[in-house]
């Protein structure tokens, strides 16, 4: 396990607008393994992909990537490690003013220098390997959600990235286009042995995919582990995240002064 | 809209600026090539240049034949210099001629005439004119009126 | 009291700190070494969408506004008797300074505003970021060739509208209140200098066209990445450029045309 890490993460504390995201993760991803990261919203799940894509910098501790540490990179290196890495972002965040063809096309073209006929063979690949090469003429905003992401999808792993980072895939998709993304996701991962980091919070869906699980609520990992270790979980907070019950150990309330003094119940003050 | 038509198009608008630019140095600024170069310097001292500027014209019989280039003051004789850039196809101003500031109209620019001689012989490149008159004084004209002198 | 102080020394500070952002922004496009093969086709792309885009509004304000210098002009010369002078004006007002400046406040309205919101538009959809992650510098790939064609388009904008405004004032004063065309040309050429007041006017819309980009993309590249956010970074690329415009114009003329 600690030979095949991936990534590994070590006492990162991050804090953003004085609010403090993470206090102290430490987190280990295994190499040509589904890890899914799940969690509360607004836990910082995203902020966790963009420290690994070293977007941002964190404030102690140290971030490793495919043996290199990510915040201490110039950009020139970060740069070249980035080209090993693809990311699906939330939205898809295919480029607006491209077709279909060129969103793929648009990695291999910034990064290699291979002649037209072969771009084409590896962008019409890559969207069979999404099952959109028939789409490949329309613009992003004739997609549907599912099929930007896919799109989206085959965009990230053009240059045959070591690793892909999923943000939040499944969010806001119907049953089918998310049963076609747990799949994808299954068959890159075996096909190509890529290493896929998985940030989510839809539980079902991420659980049945992934090798190995980590959960992160209020800055710390309160839970990792195969996803049957997790399903045993004697933590509380873990089993509350994973059964989705309203109350428990993480409370219904935001944190918020006594009822009694908003309601204007105190006595005889006003 | 194919990328090529686009690059045409841009092409396109950067002529259509380059030939405004053109436009606006040939036919507002007047900015002839051959200009600068044929053209030679004559001087002029006057006791008062009045509102005398560099780029005024200088004419004769109300023909502009050159420009001003610069006016400053000779420290010896306290009067002010004028050089003046005359165009080289008049060559033949006569040596006797006179510099005279003159203003167009009642209240416009001030320019240089020149008021023709009758000498033979004529101003060389470089040469000051010998006679010169200096601008009327409106105000001058003015007090002298007055004070009855 | 002391409240509202430190409210505006926060204030002071955040606008302070604006700024050195959006230096270190401008360092960051302009250090990032051009790349001439793959870069152009996007400084054209660029050209187009802010440059010919614009061409038309800027093409029929110069038309009114020359016609309306002619027709105001007329009016006030003649007075004086000297209608004859109204190429001079015309074209000193133009060269000098509604040329570079109304230019500029209109493509800071036309494409400034279109930049911003294009920028900030990808921002929000996470296309900047996306970019990033590929390992594609977005300040050099999306920034650099909007910055550049701003850079490049407003001085042929500018000069555009000068001839454009020139010919307006033609028609109006040469053929509708009938002043005569050797005078409107003739004034005009013994007055206007092509060093100090054309390539002044240039310098100036030169001046005008980079920071009107500048102020563009890094509203857009510094907004918030919601859709009130990009339509606040909008309204602040007019007014900002319009007022950057106006200030500098100021200082500029000062130095230009000041001593004499």
């Amino acid at each position: 396990m600690e030979s095949s890490a991936y990534i590994t993460l070590t006492d990162v504390v991050f804090s953003r607008s004085g609010r403090r995201i993470f206090d102290g993760v430490s987190l280990q991803i295994p190499r040509g393994k589904i890890t899914a990261i799940m969690g509360p919203s607004g836990t910082g799940k995203t902020t966790l992909l963009k420290l690994i894509g070293g977007q941002l910098k964190p404030d102690s501790g140290e971030v490793m990537v495919a043996g290199q540490p990510v915040p201490k990179l110039n950009r020139k290196t970060l740069y070249r490690l980035r080209e090993k890495m693809g990311m699906l972002f939330q939205s898809g965040a295919l480029f607006t003013d491209l077709s279909v063809y060129e969103n793929v096309a648009f990695p291999l073209r910034e990064h290699t220098r291979l002649p037209e006929d072969m771009i084409r063979d590896i962008v019409l690949m890559k969207l069979e390997a999404v099952g959109l090469r028939g789409a490949r003429d329309l613009m992003p905003a004739q997609l549907s959600g599912g099929m930007t992401r896919r799109v989206a999808l085959a965009r990230s792993i053009a240059l045959d990235p070591e690793l892909i980072m999923y943000d939040e895939p499944f969010t806001g998709q119907d049953p089918i286009a998310m049963g076609v993304l747990v799949k994808l996701i299954r068959d890159l991962n075996s096909s190509m042995g890529l290493t896929s980091v998985l940030v989510s919070h839809d539980v079902p869906e991420s659980l049945s995919i992934c090798h190995y699980a980590c959960i992160v609520a209020d800055g710390k990992v309160i839970g990792e582990g195969t996803p049957d270790q997790l399903r045993e979980h004697p933590s509380e907070r873990v089993q509350q995240f994973l059964n989705g019950q309203p109350d428990g150990p993480v409370p219904f309330h935001y944190p918020v002064a006594g009822a009694a003094s908003d309601f204007g119940l105190t006595g005889g003050g006003a | 809209m194919g990328n090529r038509s686009i690059e045409v198009i841009v092409g396109l608008f950067m002529i259509a600026g380059l030939a405004a630019l053109l436009f606006l140095a040939l036919q507002v600024s007047g900015l002839s090539p051959q200009a600068t170069s044929d053209r030679y310097t004559l001087y002029a001292n006057f006791n008062d240049s009045g509102g005398l500027a560099p780029r005024s014209r200088v004419a004769m019989a109300g023909v502009t034949i050159g420009t001003i280039e610069s006016v400053t003051l000779d420290k010896e004789t306290f009067q002010a210099r004028v050089k003046m850039a005359i165009d080289a196809d008049v060559d033949n101003i006569p040596a006797d001629s006179a510099a005279v500031i003159r203003t167009s109209g009642l209240l416009g620019d001030q320019y240089i005439d020149v008021s023709v001689g009758g000498d033979m012989e004529s101003l060389q490149p470089g040469d000051t004119f010998y006679s010169t008159q200096s601008a009327m004084n409106l105000e001058r004209l003015i007090s002298n009126f007055a004070s009855g002198r | 009291m002391t409240d509202k102080l430190a409210a505006l020394g926060r204030q002071g500070i955040a606008v302070v700190a604006s700024l050195g952002r959006s230096g270190r922004f401008l360092a960051g496009v302009l250090m990032g070494v051009p790349r001439p093969i793959k870069g152009f086709p996007l400084l054209v792309q660029q050209l187009y969408s802010v440059g010919v885009l614009s061409l038309a509004i800027v093409v029929v304000s110069g038309l009114f506004i020359g016609m309306v210098l002619a027709l105001q002009g007329y009016t006030i010369l003649s007075d004086f008797g000297s209608e004859s002078a109204i190429g001079q004006m015309i074209a000193l007002t133009l060269v000098r300074e509604l040329g570079p400046v109304v230019t500029a406040l209109l493509f800071a309205g036309r494409a400034g505003s279109a930049l911003t919101a294009e920028i900030g538009l990808m921002k929000a959809t996470e296309q900047l970021s996306s970019m990033e992650m590929m390992g594609v510098d977005p300040l050099r790939r999306v920034i650099a060739p909007r910055l550049w064609a701003g850079f490049i388009a407003m001085p042929v904008l500018a000069v555009i509208f000068t001839v454009v405004g020139i010919w307006g004032g033609m028609l109006v004063g040469v053929e509708w209140l009938g002043v005569f065309d050797g005078a409107y040309w003739g004034n005009m050429q013994s007055s206007v200098d092509f060093v100090d007041d054309v390539l002044n006017g240039l310098v100036k819309s030169v001046v005008f066209g980079f920071v009107c980009a500048w102020i563009a993309v890094y509203q857009g590249y510094d907004c918030l990445p919601t859709s009130a956010g990009i339509s606040s970074a909008t309204t602040k690329t007019v007014v900002y450029s319009s007022l950057a415009v106006l200030g500098l114009d100021f200082a500029l003329t000062a130095v230009m045309f000041g001593d004499f």
